[in-house]
């Protein structure tokens, strides 16, 4: 209780821009060490990127090339989490299949958020325009992600560049329909109207003066987003539609060794493993950041914590 | 009489509801001298507002519009202008002040930025010159430290600082027209009075013509220099603020004035409400929209509206009966 009560307004105090940014790494570091799982969450996540980054360096094997006379190896002091049907070195393939679940994530991320941002903010001040986007909108959202995304890929084909294309897709409609809500509430507030009887035209009204008082729902969702988009590639690979065999990402590798679950389920469960801590690193982040953004929240935390 | 800075002229604005069509202001005329206080009275719902957001040109269509009428500022229509010929005027000759300094500053800017806002907007003042002017202003409204204010956010301000900030903000282009929309109203009685010498003060300064929009009779009595009472949307009144005290020619005005706690009179003696309550605008009774609740209402008065007239001292009234009402007071 103490721990929680008596931490500093750290979060509650808006620093200036310049001093905001070098105190995000120093109240991050403090969050952090305020809480384990954050702390934990935050480090598989590093770990994660690390991975994503050096992994084909690190890796000790030619993870796409088969070895038909080590097959089917279970774990050992040699290939740490075995090898699979064709011999290949599962340790390997899972890290370098970081990098796909990492890209794929990342792209879509960003891409979503940059597009739903965007358009979010444009229609949300053109009536006829906000009507028709919002029915398109509601189509896409009307999908299960995973089926749209199917369908999209088998219009356009498998490939890294078309996995990324089609869960943005529906990633974007997601963002485009909690920005405009926000925005369109927004707009109604006393300062956007003082800002209009200052002669602010409507595009600067909308970058300077909304857009930095949604940002905390959009670094949350964003994060929301990271998940949801490696878990769907992961998906997309395991059903076929994802990235091409030979190339290692944790759904390909999953589904490698579904063949084989009962007499080398290594060859699934590790990349199971490392699919199921990253998504869960990712998730508890957004909550954590949910929870330090929303003054409301902030508040609930303090006195439940104190009611322990 | 020199020209008036401001001049509204039949002013009609209306709001298309569920429940029917808001005669919101409805004909209303009436003009500001330069760097007069002018105020604008009347309880809520009567129209006050929506008369300012029509000269600001910021009445939000739909559901709102301007139906008809004039309103010129400086000799020009501003319900003629573009959109960006509007957006020129606003902030550099007509400022605005609302009614919750609370949530009238955006809470993730800091100080400086919201006040430069403008300045960056109307001027080609450097960076540095707009920022000077930033912190000129914050000292003029009478916030101490305007250097360290600067780097603040609206949070780490009480309401009294906040309303100051925008003075400042609205005062930062020197405007002709200075438009306080029940400025004071969320604040606590001591910072009232702070605020309002504000205002006068910078106003006066630079010859800035206030248009104070309130329910506050008392505000008026010492700040106004000219007064109109508006009731459902209507003009009731308009004179010398000192004579709607001394001779209120307007029975709603005489309702106004005796609900209103006196210090002269006697210990004890109930307050005066007018009674009945105000009228649903979107279906106002025939005639006259005061006079259910009037109690000199005759038979005219149900059946026609009464249009505002000069009386013989000069003021402008809207009644039939305004001449036995005079006897009747006196």
């Amino acid at each position: 209780m103490a721990v929680i009560s008596d931490s500093s307004n750290e979060w509650e105090l808006a620093p200036p821009f310049s001093t905001r940014l070098k105190g995000m790494f120093g109240s991050t570091y403090r969050a952090a060490k305020r809480d384990l799982v954050l702390a934990a969450a935050i480090s598989v996540l590093l770990v994660g990127l690390f991975l994503a980054v050096f992994a084909p360096t690190l890796a000790r094997t030619d993870y796409e090339r088969t070895d038909p006379v080590n097959r089917m190896l279970a774990p050992n002091s040699h290939n740490w989490f075995g090898t699979d049907n064709w011999g290949r070195d599962v340790f390997d393939r899972t890290i370098v299949g970081t990098r796909m679940s990492f890209l794929v994530g990342f792209s879509v991320t960003l891409i979503s958020t940059v597009l739903g941002v965007g358009i979010a903010l444009v229609i949300s001040y053109f009536r006829i325009l906000d009507a028709v986007m919002m029915r398109f909108v509601d189509g896409f959202l009307a999908f299960p992600t995973i089926l749209l995304a199917l369908a999209l890929i088998s219009l356009i084909g498998p490939s890294v560049g078309n996995v990324i294309i089609a869960l943005s897709v529906t990633a974007t409609a997601g963002k485009i329909r909690l920005v405009r809500g926000a925005v369109l509430s927004l707009r109604e507030s006393t300062y956007v109207e003082a800002a209009k009887a200052v002669g602010v035209p409507i595009p600067r009204i909308l970058l300077l003066h909304i857009l930095p008082n949604i940002v905390g729902i959009i670094i949350v969702q964003a994060t929301f987003t990271l998940a949801s988009a490696i878990l769907a590639e992961a998906s997309l690979s395991f059903l076929g539609a994802g990235v091409p065999e030979y190339v290692p990402s944790w759904g390909n590798i999953i589904a490698t060794g579904q063949g084989y679950i009962q007499v080398g389920f290594h060859i699934s469960f590790f990349p199971g493993l490392f699919l199921t801590t990253t998504v869960l690193a990712v998730v508890l982040i957004g909550d954590s950041v949910r929870d330090h953004l929303d003054p409301r929240l902030r508040g609930r935390l303090k006195t439940t914590a104190a009611q322990q | 009489m020199t020209e008036p800075l401001l001049k509204v002229e039949n002013l009609q604005t209306q709001f298309r509801t569920e429940g029917g069509l808001v005669k919101a202001v409805d004909d209303v005329s009436f003009e500001v001298q330069p760097g007069e206080t002018f105020a604008l009275v009347g309880e809520s719902g009567c129209g006050k507002s929506v008369t300012a957001l029509s000269i600001m040109g910021l009445i939000p269509n739909p559901p709102g519009e301007i139906v008809s009428g004039k309103i010129e500022f400086n000799g020009v229509d501003l319900l003629k202008l573009s959109g960006r010929e509007m957006r020129e005027i606003r902030g550099s000759k007509i400022g605005m002040i609302f009614q919750e300094p609370m949530s009238s500053l955006n809470p993730v800017l800091t100080i400086q930025s919201q006040l430069t806002e403008a300045l960056r907007i109307h001027t080609d003042l450097s960076k540095n010159a707009t920022n000077d002017r930033a912190v000129e202003l914050v000292d003029m409204v009478g916030i101490a430290d305007a250097k360290t204010r600067m780097k603040q956010y609206p949070h780490q301000l009480s309401g009294g600082q906040r309303q100051r900030i925008m003075i400042a903000m609205a005062m930062s282009c020197t405007p002709q027209l200075l438009i306080a929309d029940e400025a004071t109203t969320a604040l606590d009685v001591t910072i009232q009075a702070q605020i309002l010498d504000l205002m006068k003060d910078v106003t006066e300064q630079s010859g800035t013509a206030l248009l104070i929009i309130t329910h506050n009779l008392g505000i008026v009595a010492r700040y106004a220099n000219r007064v109109a009472v508006m009731y459902a949307g209507q003009l009731r009144e308009v004179g010398e603020a000192v004579e709607m005290y001394t001779e209120p020619r307007h029975p709603y005005t005489i309702g106004l004035l005796r609900s209103v706690p006196r210090l002269d009179s006697e210990k004890g003696t109930p307050l005066a409400p007018i009674a009945g309550e105000i009228p649903d605008l979107t279906n106002l009774p025939s005639g006259c929209a005061f006079s259910p609740r009037c109690g000199w209402a005759v038979d005219k008065c149900f059946e026609e509206s009464p249009l505002l007239e000069e009386t013989s001292s000069g003021k402008k009234v809207a009644c039939f009966e305004h001449q036995s009402v005079a006897l009747n007071v006196q």
